[in-house]
């Protein structure tokens, strides 16, 4: 019986930029993905399946082992935390900054800083290795709007352009870490099906270092 | 607080119901009966002591893992045993001294205050051996013999094993002087093998090219027993203390490949579960569908210096709560002989008796649950005596 191999990946532009990876590493989805509504597909190897998730639950599904291999943004494994997971590869796409950001000119407050973000975990450690003691706001989109309305005093998001905070009267302050997606493998089938696993990262680390 | 909040029980912990219940007993008792074969004699540690005991030796881990409480009687912390390791360790060091080797073996309850991992219960069953007093590869061959005997009772369709050994890392950190801080900041990067911050880090940290070759290969030093090859071939500059490793290793291997032809060996001489207080060779047991560890141990030759006996040691802990969850075994349990709940029968009475006394299992109960209660035969009266009879 030849191992199976599932592989995690997230719809959008990431997509298109991860299966001309996969494609170097001998694996083609069977149909095209962007044009299906399915989230399981398969492709021209026998065994090998991608699945179509929500970006932040790649991650999971290869902690818990219900994918063997996936990509994800370094972001969520950031938030996430990376326990049971190894990743080996940094793809090099979908490159982007998390930053604190503020309104335009107005000088950070002493003390107590309200921080509006969805990556509290990530916020939280880092204004503590700053010295700051902080209250987190968990919001899921348009983080922009906290400062404006003076539910924040500031955020932490991903920063791609910085077009988004210019265009609301905010600024890009301090470098929290570098963003790309990164090649994750479950421990347990990077350990119990490692030369097909590997076979798949050499062949992927190849085609990130020389593009075709 | 609503009526489903008085029945719900915390997150992670677990009550374990008949069906999966009996085939973790029946594995428990044939574990602690093949250990008993081997010469492992079965201690039972108290569930909670002092947390000066439980939580000395094994890390900061071990402590954040620990249910701590006040006891009332003394004033000291108590901790409920989240590890059975530290107290065999103190048995071996105070209550249990035996000039020599020392071969304990456990069974029971841990309670964890947070999940080990995602998925895991926060009260999980393990059982275990530790081997005190013997310094020498042939102690390690052992324990990774039996955790190998231990998979096959389990009846683990493949037989994983993943070694590895903290000398190697150790060895490579102090060539290169690294500073406690150091070495546990690079220890983090290679348990998740991040390549980017393993790029990183070396590149910021250590300046000399031949040595931060040896960081950066560090990580990828993972396989099959060729993989020792390469490291003896890459290691040898670190100086012997990374080669005797590499060597022990392989020793060990040899053996354990020669015994078990049907084990598949892999090496990974980055990773290292319970870095901070291993000592020599570590190893784990996976099995196909679960992300962790279903057994792991190694050798912690320093455990028993905080109780006054440092001795060498080394050993395995197998979560039977991570295998029950594998579906694997089997309920052996043999459906039951239905019989009628009369009390005051006395012929009735002794011929229950009688099939229990065989090892039947004889309910009494009104015919109409035979079917909830696993039955497929009955009682019935004859003769003035009982047959045994099929039920339709």
């Amino acid at each position: 019986m030849s191992e199976t191999l599932t592989f995690a990946l997230t719809k959008g532009r990431i997509l298109e930029e991860t299966l001309p990876l996969l494609k170097a590493a001998g694996i083609e989805p069977l149909e095209d993905i962007s044009k299906s509504r399915k989230l399981v597909f398969e492709t021209d190897q026998p065994g090998v399946r991608l699945l179509i998730l929500r970006g932040s639950d790649v991650p999971t599904y290869v902690q818990f082992g219900a994918a063997d291999m996936g990509i994800s943004g370094k972001d969520t494994l950031m938030e996430n935390g990376a326990d049971g997971l190894y990743e080996p590869l940094d793809l090099n796409i979908a490159r982007c900054r998390l930053m604190t950001a503020g309104i335009k000119g107005v000088p950070r407050k002493s003390g107590r800083l309200r921080v509006a973000t969805k990556y509290v975990n990530i916020a939280k450690q880092y204004y503590a290795t700053q010295g700051r003691q902080t209250d987190m706001i968990k919001l899921y989109g348009a983080m922009e709007l906290a400062p404006i309305m003076h539910l924040a005093d500031e955020i932490v998001d991903i920063v791609d352009t910085g077009n988004t905070l210019r265009a609301n009267g905010l600024e890009a302050r301090e470098l929290i870490a570098d963003i790309s997606s990164r090649l994750i493998v479950n421990k347990a089938s990077m350990k119990m099906k490692h030369a097909r696993i590997q076979g798949v990262i050499d062949a992927i680390a190849e085609a990130v270092a020389n593009p075709a | 607080m609503t009526y489903a909040d008085r029945w719900l029980l915390p997150d992670g912990v677990e009550e374990i119901l008949p069906n999966e219940a009996r085939p973790i007993e029946d594995l428990r008792r044939r574990l602690v009966d093949l250990y008993g074969t081997w010469g492992y004699d079965l201690v039972i540690p108290p569930l909670l002591e002092f947390t000066d005991s439980l939580l000395i030796g094994l890390g900061s881990d071990v402590d954040l893992l620990t249910f701590k409480m006040t006891d009332q009687i003394s004033g000291r912390t108590l901790g409920i045993r989240a590890d059975i390791t530290p107290q065999t360790a103190r048995m071996d060091a105070h209550t249990f001294q035996r000039e020599g080797v020392n071969r304990l073996c456990y069974a029971g309850h841990v309670v964890h205050a947070r999940p080990k991992n995602p998925l895991a219960t926060r009260t999980p069953i393990q059982a275990g051996v530790e081997c005190y007093g013997e310094p020498g590869s042939s102690a390690d061959i052992e324990v990774i013999s039996l955790l190998l005997e231990s998979l096959k009772v389990a009846n683990l369709p493949r037989l994983h094993i993943d070694l590895g050994h903290v000398g190697i890392y150790r060895a490579l950190a102090k060539a290169a002087g690294l500073s406690r801080e150091q070495e546990d900041f690079f220890f983090e990067l290679l348990q998740r093998k991040a390549a980017t911050e393993i790029r990183i880090w070396v590149s910021e940290q250590i300046t000399d090219s031949a040595m931060a070759e040896l960081f950066l290969a560090l990580p990828n030093l993972a396989g099959d027993r060729e993989a020792l090859a390469r490291a003896r071939a890459l290691l040898a500059p670190v100086g012997a203390e990374a080669v005797a490793a590499i060597d022990q290793l392989d020793e060990v291997a040899g053996v354990i490949a020669e015994r078990y032809p049907e084990a598949e060996l892999y090496f990974d001489l980055g990773e290292l579960r319970g870095y901070h207080y291993l000592t020599g060779l570590v190893f784990a047991a996976f099995a196909p569908g679960y992300g962790n560890p279903i057994a792991s141990g190694g050798r912690y030759d320093h455990i028993g210096e905080v109780f006054g006996r440092a001795r060498p040691a080394t050993g395995f802990a197998v979560d039977l709560s991570a295998i029950s969850k594998l579906g694997l075994l089997s309920n052996g349990e043999r459906a039951a002989i239905l019989a009628p709940s009369d009390s005051r029968d006395k012929a009735l009475w002794q011929a229950i008796q009688a099939l229990r006394a065989e090892g039947e299992r004889v309910v009494c109960a009104d015919p109409g649950s035979a079917k909830s209660l696993h039955c497929d035969r009955r009682l019935v009266a004859h003769n003035g005596g009982y047959d045994v009879e099929p039920l339709a």
